[in-house]
C-alpha cells in the first residue's frame, strides 16, 4: 500500500487531517491488500483506491466502520483523452481527431480507462469518503452494492447505460434514461457528441466582463 | 292535484293535458341548464376564483357573464369522440342516463303552492330514489370507456354513492317524522305554518329541530355530488377524472350539466326541507302570488346552501377511499340513527 | 444500522399478505391490473411514468420510469466552458435555479483555489435562501392540490411572486439567474433591494403561518398524510435521501450546517428543523418550518452584509488546475453536488452531477409497496422531485 501526499498538505503542513488520515488507516486495516492507495487534501476531501474484488467490501468497511450510512452517489470515469477535442472552439481545439494518447489519472491514481466511483458520507461526524476501483479494460464488470446499500440500483442502472459497466448480481440491470433500443455508452469519451461533430459550435470563449472593468 | 303548473296558474286557465306536459317539459329542460349555468358562474367561476385571489373569466359578455354559455357552445362544436375499444352504445347513453336522473328530480321540487311539474304522496322518496339513478349511469361510463382509470373511477363512485345514499335518506327520515308526511309540498307549509314552543313568527324551518340532519344530509350530499372532500371518483390528481377521463365535447358537457343540476337539485331540498323552501312563515300560503315569489325566495335559498357546499369544495383536500367509507359507516349513520330515535320520542311525548 | 432489519420486517409482513391474497385470488379468480400513470398525469408535474401493478386499489408493485427529460447535462458539460457551464445546470431543479450554480462554482472554486470575498459569499448564502423559498413554496401549494385542494396551489403562486421579484430585481433572472461567477457574483445589489427583500420576507412568514393553519390543521390532510410512506432513518440513508426527506425520519443532518463549504451559513443564528415520525405530514412540517427559518436566515444575512468587493481576483480566461473535487450543498430538494475532474482544461474532463430528487425518488418501488392508489400521490408529492433533478 502506498500513500501519495499532495503539495497543498506540505503547504497547510502544521494542519495535517487527522480525522481523514484516521479513515483512511482504518480502510487500510480492513481491506488490507485490497486498498491499493488513499489521497487525502486536508479539510477538504479523502480518496481511496481499492481492488475490484473489494468493491463492495469497502463499501461495507465504509458503512460499518467509518459509519458513513448515507449512500451519496455511484458512477464512472473514463480516463481515455478524448479522441475528438472539444469540437468548440477553433483557438484550442485539434480539428483533427487526437491520437489516443496516454491517459492519465486523478487523485489516487489508477491503471486503466475506466474506474468507478462512488461517494459515502457519514451524517454524524460529517465526512465523506470517495471510493474508486480500477476496472479492466478487457473485462468491464464489478460486484453490485444493491444488498450494502439499497439506493445503489439506480447508480448503477445510470452506470450501465453511460459507460456499459456490467453489475454482477445487479437484480434489474436497465437503460434508466436512454431508450431500451439504445446503442452505445454516451458518456464514454469516444461517443461523439453527434450536434457537435455537424455543427461547430458558434460561441468561441466567451468571457465576461467583470464590473468596472473596461473593454481593451 | 298536480293540475296546475305555474305557467297555467298564472294564466288562470284550462289547458289541456297535452298542452300542460309540454309546458312542464319546457320548463324543467329550461330549469336545469340554468340551474347549471347560475352556479357555475356564480360559484364555479366567480366565488372560486375570488377564494383563490384571482378575477375568473372577465372576457366574455359583461363581467364574464357568458363564460359558461361560450364554453357550452365550444362543447358542441367539439367531435364527438369515441374511444377505439369503447362499448358504443353504453358509452353514448351513460351521459344521458346521468342527466335523465338530474332531470327527473326536478319533477317533484316545488317552486310555489301551484308552481310544481307533479306533486307526489311520497316526494322526499322519490327524489331520493331518482337521484341515485346517476350511478347506473356513472357506472356504465366507467366502464363503457374502456379505460382503466375511468374503471377504477367509476367503481369508486359506485361504492361512495351507495354508502351515502343511506345517510341521506335517514338524514330526511327526521323531517319526514317531524313534519307527518313525505308530500314536499305539506312539507313546506309545515314550516311555515309551524311553532316554535307557540311562538310562530317565523314558521318552524326544520333546520332549527333537524340541525343533526341538516348537516348529515350537507356532508351526504357532498358525497353524491363527488365534490371535494369526497371527490375520489374524479379526482384529477390521482385518476385524471375518473369515469370523465375519455369524455369530449357535448357528452362531457351533459356530465357537466348533470353534475351541476343536480347540486342545485340538492339545494333545492336543502331548502324545501330545512329552510321552508318557497314559502315564507306569514301570508297565505294559496294565494297565487307566492307562484312568483316563490321561485325568487328558492333561489335565495338555494344559493346560500350552494355557498356553503361549494365553500367546502374550494377548501377541502379530499380523503382516501377507505377514510370516506369510515365517516358514512361508523359516524354518519350511527348520527343519523340517534336523531332519527330522539326525534321519533319528542314526536310521541310532545 | 442495517438498512436490512426494517426491510425485511416490511417484507416478510408483505409476503405474508401476498400469501393471503394468493390465496383468496385462487378462490375468486382475480387478476391484478397494470395501471399506468403518466408520463403525462396532473401528479407527476413533468413527465415521470409510474407503472404499478394493482390489486384492487391497492399497489402491488410500482416503478418508476425516467429518462422522458433525459437532456445528458453531464456530456454536454464536457465540451463547455465552466462560466458556460452555469447556463445549463440553472435548469435542473427550475424552481430554485440559483442554488444549482452555488455547488458547481463552489467545486470549481476548490479546484481553483481560490474563495469568493465574504460579501460575495453572503449574498450568495441570501439569493440561495431565496431560492430555497421559492422552491418550497410551490411544494406547499402543490401537495395540498395533490390531495385535492385547489385553493392553496393559487395562494402559493401568489406569494412566491414576491420572492421570485427580488430574485429578479437582483440578478436580472425569475427563473434561470446565472448569476454565480467562479470567484464571486456578477453584479452587487441594486438599491433599495434590502429594504424589499425584508417586506418580502415579512409577507412569506404570513404565508407560512396561514399555511400552518389552512393545509398542516386541515384534519382531512392530517389523515392523508399521518403514517404514509414511513421512511426508516436508515432506509432512508441507504437510498440516499437527504434534505427535508431524511430530516423528517429524525435524522439531524443539514449541509448548511454540517458542510465545509464557503458560505455564510455558519455566521448567522438559525436552527436545522427534524421530526421524528417520518411519514408524509411529516415531511410537510419540516418544510414549512424550513421556509419558515429561511426567511429570518434572510433578513440575518442582509443586515449583517459585509462591504467589500464582490469579486475575487480570476483570470480572464478560466483555465481550472487538474485535479479532482466534489463540492455538495443543502438545495431546496436534498443535497445537491457536483464532481468535478479537471485536467487543467478550458472545459471540465468529467463532470458527475449529483442530483437531490433522482436519489430521493430511488426509493420510491421500496415506499409503494402495499399502498392504496390515492398514497401514491401523496408520497410521490411528499418525497418531492422535479423531474429536471431527476433525469437531469
Amino acid at each position: 500500500m502506498s500513500s501519495t501526499e499532495t503539495g497543498a498538505d506540505a503547504e497547510a503542513g502544521a494542519q495535517p487531517d487527522r480525522r481523514r488520515e484516521d479513515w483512511a488507516d482504518k480502510m487500510a486495516d480492513a481491506l488490507g491488500e485490497g486498498c491499493l492507495e488513499h489521497h487525502i487534501i486536508p479539510g477538504s476531501d479523502l480518496w481511496v483506491r481499492v481492488t475490484r474484488d473489494s468493491w463492495t467490501g469497502a463499501a461495507t468497511a465504509a458503512r460499518d466502520r467509518l459509519g458513513c450510512a448515507f449512500f451519496d452517489w455511484l458512477s464512472a470515469i473514463d480516463w481515455l483523452p478524448s479522441p475528438y477535442g472539444r469540437d468548440m472552439d477553433a483557438q484550442e481545439d485539434n480539428p483533427e481527431p487526437r491520437a489516443a494518447g496516454a491517459t492519465e489519472q486523478g487523485y489516487a491514481g489508477g491503471e486503466t480507462r475506466f474506474q468507478m466511483v462512488m461517494r459515502l458520507y457519514s451524517v454524524t461526524d460529517h465526512l465523506g469518503i470517495t471510493i474508486k476501483a480500477d476496472l479492466p479494460d478487457g473485462d468491464l464488470s464489478i460486484d453490485t452494492l444493491i444488498p450494502i446499500f439499497a439506493g445503489a440500483n439506480w447508480h448503477e442502472r445510470e452506470a450501465w447505460e453511460m459507460f456499459g459497466i456490467r453489475f454482477n448480481g445487479h437484480p434489474d440491470l436497465r437503460n434508466i434514461y436512454l431508450p431500451g433500443e439504445f446503442e452505445g455508452n454516451p458518456l464514454r469519451k469516444d461517443f461523439p457528441l453527434l450536434a457537435r461533430r455537424v455543427k461547430p459550435w458558434p460561441g468561441i470563449v466567451d468571457v465576461e466582463l467583470f464590473p468596472g472593468e473596461e473593454d481593451s | 292535484m298536480t293540475g296546475a303548473t305555474a305557467v297555467s296558474g298564472l294564466l288562470a286557465a284550462e289547458v289541456p293535458y297535452w298542452a300542460s306536459s309540454i309546458i312542464k317539459l319546457g320548463v324543467v329542460a329550461l330549469v336545469v341548464p340554468t340551474a347549471a349555468l347560475i352556479l357555475g358562474y356564480v360559484f364555479l367561476m366567480k366565488m372560486m376564483s375570488f377564494m383563490q385571489s384571482r378575477l375568473g373569466p372577465m372576457e366574455a359578455g359583461p363581467y364574464g357573464t357568458l363564460q359558461l354559455l361560450a364554453d357550452g357552445l365550444k362543447f358542441l362544436q367539439k367531435e364527438d369522440i369515441f374511444p377505439d375499444k369503447a362499448d358504443r352504445t353504453v358509452f353514448a347513453l351513460a351521459p344521458l342516463v346521468v342527466l335523465i336522473s338530474t332531470f327527473l328530480i326536478y319533477v317533484v321540487i316545488p317552486a310555489g303552492p301551484d308552481a310544481v311539474v307533479a306533486q307526489l304522496d311520497v316526494g322526499v322518496f322519490y327524489a331520493l330514489a331518482v337521484s341515485s339513478l346517476s350511478v347506473v349511469g356513472i357506472l356504465m361510463a366507467g366502464w363503457a370507456s374502456a379505460n382503466k382509470y375511468a374503471l377504477m373511477g367509476g367503481l369508486r363512485a359506485a361504492g361512495q354513492l351507495i354508502a351515502y345514499e343511506l345517510p341521506l335518506v335517514l338524514a330526511v327520515m327526521g323531517v319526514v317524522i317531524q313534519a307527518g308526511t313525505l308530500d314536499l309540498q305539506k312539507i313546506v307549509s309545515a314550516q311555515a305554518t309551524g311553532e316554535i314552543f307557540g311562538w310562530g313568527g317565523i314558521g318552524n324551518p326544520f333546520i332549527l329541530t333537524q340541525f343533526a340532519g341538516f348537516f348529515i344530509f350537507l356532508v351526504a350530499v357532498q358525497a353524491e355530488l363527488t365534490q371535494p372532500p369526497f371527490d375520489m371518483p374524479v379526482a384529477e390528481s390521482e385518476i385524471v377524472g375518473g369515469y370523465q377521463v375519455e369524455y369530449t365535447g357535448f357528452r362531457f358537457l351533459f356530465f357537466f350539466m348533470g353534475e351541476f343540476g343536480t347540486a342545485f337539485a340538492f339545494g333545492a331540498l336543502a331548502s324545501v326541507l330545512f329552510l321552508g323552501g318557497w314559502a315564507l312563515p306569514w301570508g297565505d300560503l294559496g294565494h297565487w302570488g307566492f307562484n312568483i315569489a316563490g321561485p325568487v325566495i328558492m333561489l335565495v335559498k338555494v344559493l346560500a346552501v350552494s355557498a356553503l357546499i361549494f365553500w367546502f369544495r374550494f377548501t377541502y383536500p379530499r380523503l382516501r377511499e377507505d377514510q370516506l367509507q369510515r365517516l358514512a359507516w361508523k359516524f354518519l349513520i350511527p348520527l343519523s340513527l340517534v336523531n332519527i330515535v330522539v326525534t321519533g320520542v319528542f314526536k310521541v311525548v310532545l | 444500522m442495517t438498512a436490512s432489519g426494517t426491510d425485511q420486517r416490511q417484507q416478510l409482513a408483505y409476503v405474508a399478505a401476498q400469501a393471503a391474497d394468493a390465496r383468496l385470488n385462487v378462490e375468486i379468480e382475480t387478476e391484478g391490473m397494470t395501471l399506468n400513470i403518466g408520463p403525462q398525469h396532473p401528479a407527476t408535474h413533468g413527465t415521470l411514468r409510474l407503472v404499478a401493478r394493482l390489486d384492487g386499489e391497492q399497489v402491488v408493485e410500482a416503478e418508476p420510469i425516467m429518462g422522458y427529460m433525459h437532456r445528458g447535462y453531464e456530456k454536454l458539460a464536457e465540451v463547455r466552458t465552466y462560466p458556460q457551464i452555469t447556463t445549463l445546470i440553472n435548469r435542473i431543479d427550475w424552481l430554485g435555479s440559483f442554488a444549482n450554480e452555488v455547488p458547481f462554482i463552489l467545486a470549481a472554486e476548490k479546484l481553483m483555489e481560490v474563495e469568493a470575498p465574504p460579501r460575495a459569499q453572503w449574498i450568495r448564502t441570501a439569493l440561495f435562501e431565496l431560492s430555497r423559498i421559492a422552491n418550497i413554496t410551490l411544494f406547499l401549494g402543490d401537495m395540498a392540490v395533490q390531495l385535492g385542494a385547489v385553493t392553496p396551489v393559487f395562494m402559493a403562486f401568489r406569494d412566491r411572486e414576491f420572492v421570485l421579484n427580488q430574485i429578479e430585481a437582483a440578478t436580472g433572472g425569475r427563473f434561470h439567474p446565472n448569476f454565480d461567477r467562479i470567484g464571486g457574483l456578477k453584479d452587487d445589489l441594486p438599491r433599495g433591494w434590502i429594504e424589499d427583500t425584508k417586506q418580502a420576507m415579512e409577507k412569506m412568514r404570513n404565508f407560512c403561518d396561514e399555511f400552518e393553519e389552512l393545509v398542516l390543521g386541515n384534519e382531512i390532510f392530517q389523515a392523508r398524510c399521518r403514517g404514509i410512506g414511513i421512511v426508516p432513518p436508515e432506509v432512508g440513508l441507504a437510498y440516499g435521501l437527504s434534505g427535508a426527506n431524511v430530516r423528517a425520519s429524525g435524522v439531524d443532518w443539514d449541509l448548511r450546517r454540517d458542510g465545509q463549504e464557503a458560505l455564510a451559513y455558519d455566521q448567522i443564528d438559525w436552527r436545522v428543523w427534524t421530526h421524528p415520525d417520518g411519514d408524509s405530514f411529516a415531511r410537510y412540517w419540516v418544510r414549512l418550518q424550513e421556509t419558515r427559518e429561511a426567511t429570518h436566515m434572510v433578513d440575518q444575512l442582509l443586515d449583517g452584509l459585509p462591504p467589500g468587493p464582490i469579486m475575487a481576483k480570476v483570470p480572464r480566461i478560466i483555465k481550472v488546475p487538474g485535479g479532482e473535487a466534489y463540492a455538495a450543498t443543502e438545495n431546496p430538494l436534498g443535497e445537491m453536488g457536483y464532481y468535478i475532474v479537471s485536467k487543467g482544461d478550458l472545459v471540465p474532463f468529467r463532470v458527475k452531477i449529483r442530483s437531490a430528487s433522482f436519489s430521493n425518488m430511488s426509493i420510491t418501488p421500496w415506499l409503494l409497496k402495499g399502498v392504496y392508489v390515492p398514497d401514491i400521490i401523496t408520497i410521490l408529492a411528499s418525497l418531492y422531485f422535479i423531474l429536471g433533478d431527476i433525469d437531469r
